[in-house]
């Protein structure tokens, strides 16, 4: 049995294609899931993909958390489901509740469209356990509001809970409070990200294959062993 | 009409590149004097009957902010004409210009 990984299909999102065709690259199965369906069809795993969900009315995120799968999803996450939100999808994960913070326009109110370097920090997470600690890697970033935002205690108890799950280097590409890209839940289960790990995964395509870590490590997660806090 | 306005502004520590971009702007203007600019939304909900507080207060907290970055106020709108007092449409005249 492959793992069987769902990614949903908001309206307006645009990424869930690749994000498909990443899963299925890197050896699972990947499942399509619709935001009006309740249903998570028994996948072992979520992606939340990048987009603009609901034309990003509102704040980016905002709307989507009330799609009815987002029902279901933050249930399961909170039973320890592997979420991973990229994009659009980490901004959903905030509204929801699933990860602390929020993602705003970025400093320079300037779209972001580049490779760029990340370094990797808690591998403690489903998603990240197939990365060496501190291990730099390069994976496309293309976002408006991208900015990512807490207060300071809160950004004290990730750094210090060891959450922060990979931080841009070479150049901060939207004034994120000390450089976050990505951060986890305390089990580690639920993780968002700004940078596409989906658009690095071929290299007829992507900067690099770095991406491929993340859907590697969902699989080393599911396959129990997994270096994740979540059992 | 039973028209309750929301006000949503970002929280006085968090950073409005949208309201600096506007202050910049007003030099361009010949506006001086400008300390600083935020931008913020304004959200008018119409109910069918009587307005309620309560609810549009829950629509407020659940939706229209997000209280880890933004604050918002609830208020109801008072019965007067809608722009009356400020916009710079002349009033109906009463001989009915528009036929």
């Amino acid at each position: 049995m492959t793992a069987v990984v769902g990614v949903v299909t908001f309206p307006g999102s645009l990424d869930d294609r690749d994000a498909v065709r990443a899963v299925r690259r890197c050896g699972a199965t990947a499942v399509r899931l619709w935001h009006a369906d309740t249903s998570l069809h028994r996948v072992d795993a979520v992606i939340l993909p990048g987009g603009f969900s609901y034309g990003d009315y509102l704040r980016t995120g905002a709307i989507a958390r009330f799609a009815p799968a987002m029902e279901s999803i933050a249930d399961a996450a909170r039973g320890g489901l592997p979420v991973l939100g990229i994009c659009n999808g980490f901004q959903i994960l905030c509204e929801a509740h699933l990860l602390p913070g929020a993602l705003m326009r970025n400093q320079h109110l300037h779209f972001r469209n580049r490779d760029q370097r990340l370094r990797v920090g808690s591998v403690a997470s489903a998603w990240t356990n197939a990365f060496a600690p501190d291990q730099e890697i390069v994976i496309p970033i293309k976002n408006g509001e991208g900015r990512y935002v807490a207060d300071e205690k809160m950004l004290d108890q990730l750094e210090a809970e060891d959450r922060v799950i990979a931080r841009y280097v070479g150049g901060n590409p939207n004034g994120s409070l000390r450089d976050i890209a990505g951060i986890r839940n305390e089990a580690g289960n639920v993780v968002g990200l700004m940078p596409h790990p989906e658009h690095a995964v071929e290299e007829l395509t992507g900067p690099s294959l770095d991406g491929q870590g993340f859907f590697h490590s969902l699989l080393k997660h599911l396959a129990g062993s997994g270096a994740t806090a979540t059992r | 009409m039973a028209r309750v306005v929301v006000d949503v502004m970002l929280k006085p520590e968090i950073l409005d590149p949208q309201g600096q971009a506007v202050a910049g702007a007003l030099p361009r203007l010949g506006v001086s004097g400008v300390a600083s600019v935020r931008v913020g939304k304004r959200i008018e909900i119409e109910f069918a009957g009587a307005p309620d507080l309560d609810q549009a207060r829950l629509i407020a907290d659940k939706l229209l902010a997000n209280p880890v970055i933004e604050d918002f106020t609830v208020r109801v709108e008072d019965e007067s004409p809608r722009g009356s007092q400020t916009s710079p449409r002349p009033e109906p005249s009463a001989a009915g210009a528009a036929t």
